[in-house]
């Protein structure tokens, strides 16, 4: 469980968010996109708030949850690198560059570095097939990507402090 | 009516009626494993596919409906092939320690393999892993045997209306969960134990307490007695092959005694005591302006349901324990000192219909000067494997007595396994006292049945007295947010947790989804407890001469203060997710 | 609220206004700075380029230019993209740094920018749009306004026809009539099974029910495919207008557009549109004076490939678990919250309109036999024009990967080109010349799907890729059906023990058996279609898998177990340029010496292969 004083400030954001819909159980994953967007993560307490609000189980919120791969349950690094994974750019060398991404952060897609700085993720088609391949650092994109590129990109963040 | 052919037979069947029921009711078997009647069908795991002429790919016999002139295959070649594939599939991903299985022998996805003749999987690979959570007193969960059929989610969700367990993840990582996978002990889980019943393999069992028994029957100093709830003798002969709805009583008594217990009592005499304080309690609360409607406390899964979601409106469950807890208090309090044992050594063990009675008798509240009222629940499957174990011929069995001093049991206290027993014999009680006589009236037909909420208005003593009974927990529901919107009218409700009442309760034998669909286990069961009822002497608790007896010398009168300190319990307010 | 009249006005003001758009001998004096805000050109800084036109043409203080951001041209792959109108200069590749050149050389001087002028494969310079061969086989239907008018502005819609289909349909024409000029245009889905639009919105119009629904599916799922996103993002009331005639149609009076919530622009746009169109009164009650309600609300989906499929998606709108549901009964009948409801794909929708104004036997002239008007394809891969096309049924692969896809980068081969995505086949060159429509794509073993074109040259593994798709059926399974849940995963178990040379003898027969079976006995359309990329490779490319399992060979040299990358000394220099692009220092090398490759370090990425300028290293 999140600690108290974190438990508060969520219950607020909470009531400023949920305010906005009507207690409808079709609204759920609406609700759980805008918790996504706010948080970054959805909060456990946040699930307890939306349950008691529309009236749903939280086992059936944490299955919506675990079901769709927009919503994560912990935070993400600082530095977010999605590697596109969708087809112009995996016919184009898109894997070795999810490959090295893993090998240089030493973590998987979905992980976040110890330090909390770095995540990975991989998704499909992030829309820009005439840069394939492409991956992003948070919102922005690297295209016509290498692996000599990727690194320079971790390499720069990673100096940062 | 509709048309078809299945298998090259011409039926006619009803509009509407699914190829599984058309093929069912005509004699023709289709293998399912996800579905169960009424409650769970969805057409996921895809065993029950049929081939229709003209349709692309296979259909969905438990969904889809007949259409005149349909053309249905269900064993062609390729169906078979397909099921076998499907067959091969679930089993790659499935525990398969079946000889240590608790449910080895009564398990639907063995009976399947045993059927199509599996001897090796081809489709070995992967297997999803998933801890064990054993940390109730009532329920264990061992997702490794889960197949995915997803009929406990569709019971706990739709049939009682909680959702404790839910489908998480997706793909191949896809299980059944608690919010986080937490243990069911923390959750909104009530240990109801439906989810057991309706689960086709071992993935889900009661925490089981066989051990825990054979001990004390070991142990010398040990005094044990057992007690045995009113819908366990009429289910525990199935376990040894006997028709649904036989009253095996004689034998069990007869098997107890020979496991080795040193008294067996019956809980039937522990109901004629709820009743005793509870039609007091009532009468009380109507006199004296009391909270109103008062709703029974006998049934455990459903006080921690009110607990859990109701907690303000707690005040109007009776103060009343359920008659074991009662009865175990009385046989470690009355029956001690009238034998003079110790009430130390003295173990009180339970064999209920039901796994949250494990629950209850773990409650902090449960004791009487440190005293535990019952140290052991155990289930009817948890008995039936005792008598196996113990090598006993269940069927061959004499029949036995319960022993003295405890007495017969009234008719009224039989009834208390099915949903409206409980009112029923409340009202014959509470009439005579309200009447100050003793009424002819004995059956209250309209507390009767299947029928999820019923409703009743009774003259009593010139007064209308509104009672309801509730069995399901998602009928409690009901009846609760009337209250909570205080638009409930009712003076007295009874409410048990699983729909139809303790003959349905979650240690009861498990009746795979065939038998489910085509037999009213439930009404075979009931039946069989309203004809103990007819044939008892005595249908009236308050009649009971043990009851007379017990207050004379021990408890004084219904409601005195030493019967508080023995019989009645508290509430208290639950966190519904202590995560 | 606007009347008829108003509407009309608003029209023909506008289209005065806009004629140098589409006219290129207009005599319009204003010019036309078109900047390309679909999300590949803006995630390459376009919103930077219009600021910094507006920007410099401010400070100038020159008239008459206008900087207009419109959807996707479809050229891509020259992206970020600026056209100049009416004259059509096309400008490719610019960056924000290129504007104040562009104002002052092409505006203010009248010279264009040479250097920034597009150049087709052949590295000729392209004078005006349509010498561009990528256009000149295309047929604009559905993308018609995308690239031409400003997706925020509804009265640059309104000008070029936009709303007229809905003011005919709701004065003009009964719901039986406008069911049957669709039917009669022959329009099939365009979101993958094909199903005819107009029987679709028959059997929903036939169900009595208090409530029906009309959902635009817009949940673009396949890895690679653009073209709902490009339409929304292009030309948004197009959909919504003809959602409000297919509400009119089968009588519902509340649409819900289901969009990926990865699309944020094109969720913008619509959130515009649809309160623009309020505005105007072109939804909400009584449009047009008519007694006819409709209203349309954005439900954003999370992140699910299976909400694509249209049960699905139902569960998702209804907030739970995007798992599909048997069918029957099929959503015309029980769909949204159990009422009758029709789930047409964006392109589908964007047709509509269309063929109203123009009439069912326009629609039906163009197109194949059964397959009719034309098929956006989101054409990506190993091909020069990487970009969105429109071209009519039957135009053949071999045009759409050649003509106006330029044909293969770094001449390598042409091996295959995969359409449909998850649910589709891969093609191979012998098939080049097939007419595409839908019924001879799934008689060659694969899909029209929703319209992603893939083009692989010959350094790609048939095994790698069939084994990439079935990667994305098993993450994107929802695990409702057996087949699907556990059927696909070893399927994907036993293609990767190929690729990691590790195939056993009966793993190709217990593939194909697998395959075949899941085909048939999944649940949903992704179940059943995700074989199709395995059993299309094993149809066409069946040695590379034999090649595989018993001989640990990758002909393509995609699978790195079963490669290794060498360096040729008869070739090498000694340069050093694979020694320095080596991300992880596997190659050791004094200058002018035999370099190597320690394959212990080796990743096989293949930089060094492309960096090496004496094709000394191969795979």
């Amino acid at each position: 469980m999140e600690q108290k004083c974190v438990c508060d400030k969520i219950k607020k954001e909470m009531k400023k968010i949920l305010e906005k819909y009507p207690k409808e159980k079709d609204r759920l994953i609406a609700i759980l996109n805008d918790v996504q967007e706010r948080f970054g993560y959805i909060p456990k307490q946040a699930q307890l708030e939306i349950s008691d609000y529309l009236s749903i189980p939280m086992a059936e919120i944490y299955g919506v949850i675990t079901f769709y791969s927009r919503f994560t349950l912990a935070p993400k690094g600082k530095y977010n690198i999605s590697v596109c994974l969708g087809t112009a750019c995996f016919v184009k060398g898109a894997k070795s560059l999810l490959d090295r991404a893993q090998e240089k952060l030493k973590i998987k897609p979905g992980e976040v570095t110890p330090d909390g700085k770095f995540s990975i993720d991989d998704v499909r088609c992030v829309g820009a097939c005439g840069l394939a391949p492409v991956f992003m650092v948070n919102d922005e994109v690297y295209g016509n990507a290498t692996v000599k590129k990727l690194d320079e990109v971790i390499d720069k963040y990673a100096s940062e402090e | 009516m509709v048309n078809l052919v299945i298998d090259g037979k011409e039926i006619s069947v009803k509009e509407g009626t699914t190829i599984l029921q058309a093929a069912l009711q005509n004699g023709i078997d289709i293998p399912t494993l996800c579905f169960l009647k009424e409650i769970n069908e969805v057409g996921d795991c895809r065993m029950c596919i049929v081939e229709v002429e003209g349709r692309k790919g296979f259909a969905t016999s438990c969904i889809q409906k007949v259409e005149e002139g349909m053309v249905v295959k269900t064993h062609s070649h390729a169906v078979v092939e397909a099921r076998k594939i499907i067959l091969d599939l679930i089993l790659s991903n499935h525990h398969r320690d079946c000889l240590t299985c608790s449910r080895n022998g009564n398990c639907e996805l063995q009976e399947l393999a045993a059927k199509f003749n599996v001897q090796v999987v081809e489709f070995e690979g992967e297997r999803t892993k998933h801890k064990v959570d054993d940390k109730s007193p009532s329920i264990v969960r061992d997702f490794n045997k889960c197949i995915l059929c997803r009929r406990c989610v569709a019971t706990c969700k739709y049939v009682q209306k909680i959702g404790a367990i839910d489908c998480i993840n997706r793909g191949f990582d896809s299980c059944i969960s608690t919010t986080y996978d937490h243990s069911l002990n923390d959750v909104d889980c009530t240990f109801c134990g439906q989810c057991i019943e309706s689960c086709p393999t071992g993935a889900l069992k009661e925490k089981e307490n066989i051990q825990d028994v054979w001990k004390k029957l070991r142990d010398e100093d040990a005094f044990v007695v057992v007690q045995t709830a009113p819908a366990v003798r009429v289910a525990l002969g199935e376990e040894f092959g006997m028709p649904i709805g036989t009253n095996v009583a004689g034998k069990m008594i007869t098997a107890l005694k020979s496991i080795g217990f040193d008294r067996v009592f019956d809980t039937n005499t522990g109901a004629d005591l709820t009743i005793m304080e509870e039609a007091n309690e009532f009468i009380e609360r109507i006199q004296n302006d009391g909270v109103l409607p008062m709703i029974t406390s006998c049934s455990p899964g459903w006080v921690r349901f009110a607990e859990k979601n109701f907690p303000e409106n707690l005040d109007h469950l009776s103060s009343c324990k359920s008659p074991h807890q009662m009865f175990g208090a009385i046989i470690k309090s009355y029956f001690a000192d009238k034998y003079n044992i110790d009430r130390e050594k003295i173990c009180v063990v339970s064999v209920m219909p039901c796994i949250a009675k494990k629950y209850e008798c773990s409650r902090d509240e449960m004791e009487v000067d440190g005293v535990r009222d019952v140290d052991y629940v155990i289930t009817t499957r948890e008995l039936a494997r005792m008598i196996k174990q113990a090598n006993i011929d269940f069927c061959e069995l004499e029949d036995g007595k319960f022993d003295e001093p405890m007495g017969e049991a009234s008719g009224a206290g039989a009834i208390f396994g099915t949903t409206g027993g409980v009112m029923e014999a409340a009202i014959r009680t509470a009439v005579d006292t309200l009447e100050g006589k003793s009424m002819d009236k004995l059956e209250y037909t309209q507390v009767r049945g299947e029928k999820g909420i019923k409703e009743a208005t009774l003259k009593i003593a010139g007064k209308d007295i509104k009672v309801a009974v509730a069995s399901g927990l998602a009928n409690a529901r009901k009846i609760m947010e009337q209250i909570k919107d205080g638009k409930c009218d009712y003076h007295f409700v009874e409410i048990m947790a699983c729909p139809g009442g303790c003959i349905m309760g979650g240690g009861q034998p498990i009746k795979s989804s065939k038998i489910r669909s085509t037999v009213d286990v439930a009404k075979l069961r009931r039946d069989a407890l309203y004809s103990i009822d007819e044939k008892s002497v005595v249908r009236k608790s308050h009649e009971n001469p043990f009851m007379i007896k017990l207050y004379k010398e021990f408890l004084e009168k219904p409601g005195s203060h030493k019967a508080h300190k023995y019989l009645h319990t508290t509430y208290t307010k639950k966190e519904k997710y202590d995560i | 609220m606007k009347t008829i009249a108003e509407i009309e006005s608003i029209r023909k003001e506008k289209r005065e206004e806009l004629d140098l758009r589409v006219n290129l001998k207009s005599n319009a004096v204003e010019k036309h700075i078109l900047v390309c805000r679909g999300t590949g050109c803006t995630s390459s800084k376009s919103p930077k380029i219009i600021e910094n036109f507006r920007r410099i043409i401010e400070e100038k203080g020159i008239k008459n230019v206008r900087v207009v951001q419109t959807g996707c041209f479809g050229l891509c792959a020259k992206g970020p993209i600026v056209i100049i109108r009416p004259e059509e200069t096309f400008y490719a590749h610019v960056t924000p740094e290129d504007c104040e050149e562009i104002i002052q050389s092409h505006i203010c001087e009248g010279k264009k920018v040479e250097r920034l002028l597009c150049k087709d494969v052949n590295g000729e310079i392209v004078k005006k749009l349509d010498d561009l061969n990528f256009y000149k086989k295309q047929k604009r239907i559905a993308l018609k306004n995308c690239g031409v008018i400003d997706p925020e502005q509804i009265d640059e819609y309104i000008a070029f026809d936009g709303y007229k289909a809905l003011e005919k349909v709701l004065t003009s024409m009964k719901p039986d009539e406008v069911i049957d000029v669709i039917s009669k245009s022959g329009l099939r889905g365009r979101g993958g099974a094909g199903f005819p639009t107009g029987k679709k919105w028959s059997f929903a119009k036939n169900e009595k029910s208090d409530q029906k629904y009309v959902i635009c599916n817009a949940d673009e799922g396949d890895p690679g495919a653009f073209m709902d996103r490009s339409i929304l993002e292009g030309d948004p009331n197009c959909v919504l207008e003809a959602m409000a005639i297919a509400g009119y149609a089968i009588g519902a009076n509340q649409g819900y557009i289901y969009v990926r919530a990865e699309y944020p622009i094109a969720v913008d746009r619509l959130k515009i549109a649809i309160n623009q169109a309020r505005e105007y009164g072109l939804l909400g009650k009584n449009i047009f004076n008519s007694g006819f309600d409709f209203d349309i609300d954005i439900r954003l989906g999370a992140g699910a490939f299976v909400c694509g499929e249209e049960t699905a998606l139902l569960e998702s709108i209804e907030g739970k678990r995007g798992q599909p549901r048997v069918k029957p009964p099929y959503p015309a009948s029980q769909g949204l919250f159990g009422k009758p409801t029709i789930i047409n794909n964006v392109e589908t929708l964007a047709n509509v309109t269309k063929i109203i104004l123009n009439g069912a036997d326009w629609f039906a002239s163009i197109g194949t036999e059964n397959s009719k008007g034309t098929k956006v394809f989101a054409l990506g891969g190993n091909v020069n024009n990487v970009g969105l096309v429109e071209v009519p049924m039957g135009t053949t692969l071999r045009e759409i990967v050649f003509d106006i896809g330029g044909g293969i980068p770094n001449g390598r081969k042409f091996k295959a080109a995969q359409t449909g995505g998850p649910s589709g086949g891969c093609i191979p060159a012998e098939h080049l010349d097939t007419p595409i429509d839908y019924e001879s794509l799934s008689s060659i073993g694969s899909m029209m799907g929703s319209g992603g074109l893939i083009v692989m040259d010959d350094s790609k593994c048939m095994v790698d890729i069939a084994r990439f798709y079935l990667d994305f059926t098993v993450s994107e399974s929802c695990g409702k059906c057996t087949p699907c849940r556990i059927g696909t995963k070893r399927m994907l178990e036993i293609l990767t023990r190929m690729c990691e040379g590790k195939g056993e003898a009966d793993d190709l027969y217990k593939l194909e058996l697998l395959a075949n079976s899941i085909k048939k006995s999944a649940i949903c359309g992704l179940g059943q279609t995700a074989p199709n990329p395995v059993l299309s490779t094993m149809k066409y490319f069946k040695d590379e898998y034999i090649e595989h399992v018993s001989y640990n060979m990758c002909r393509a040299g995609q699978c790195k177990e079963l490669c290794e990358i060498t360096i040729d000394p008869q070739k090498c220099k000694g340069c050093g340029l694979c020694k320095r692009n080596c991300p992880v220092h596997a190659i050791s090398g004094e200058p002018k010496q035999v370099h190597k490759i320690d394959q212990d370090l080796c990743i096989k990425c293949g930089t060094c292969v492309d960096k090496c300028p004496f094709k000394a290293i191969s795979k």
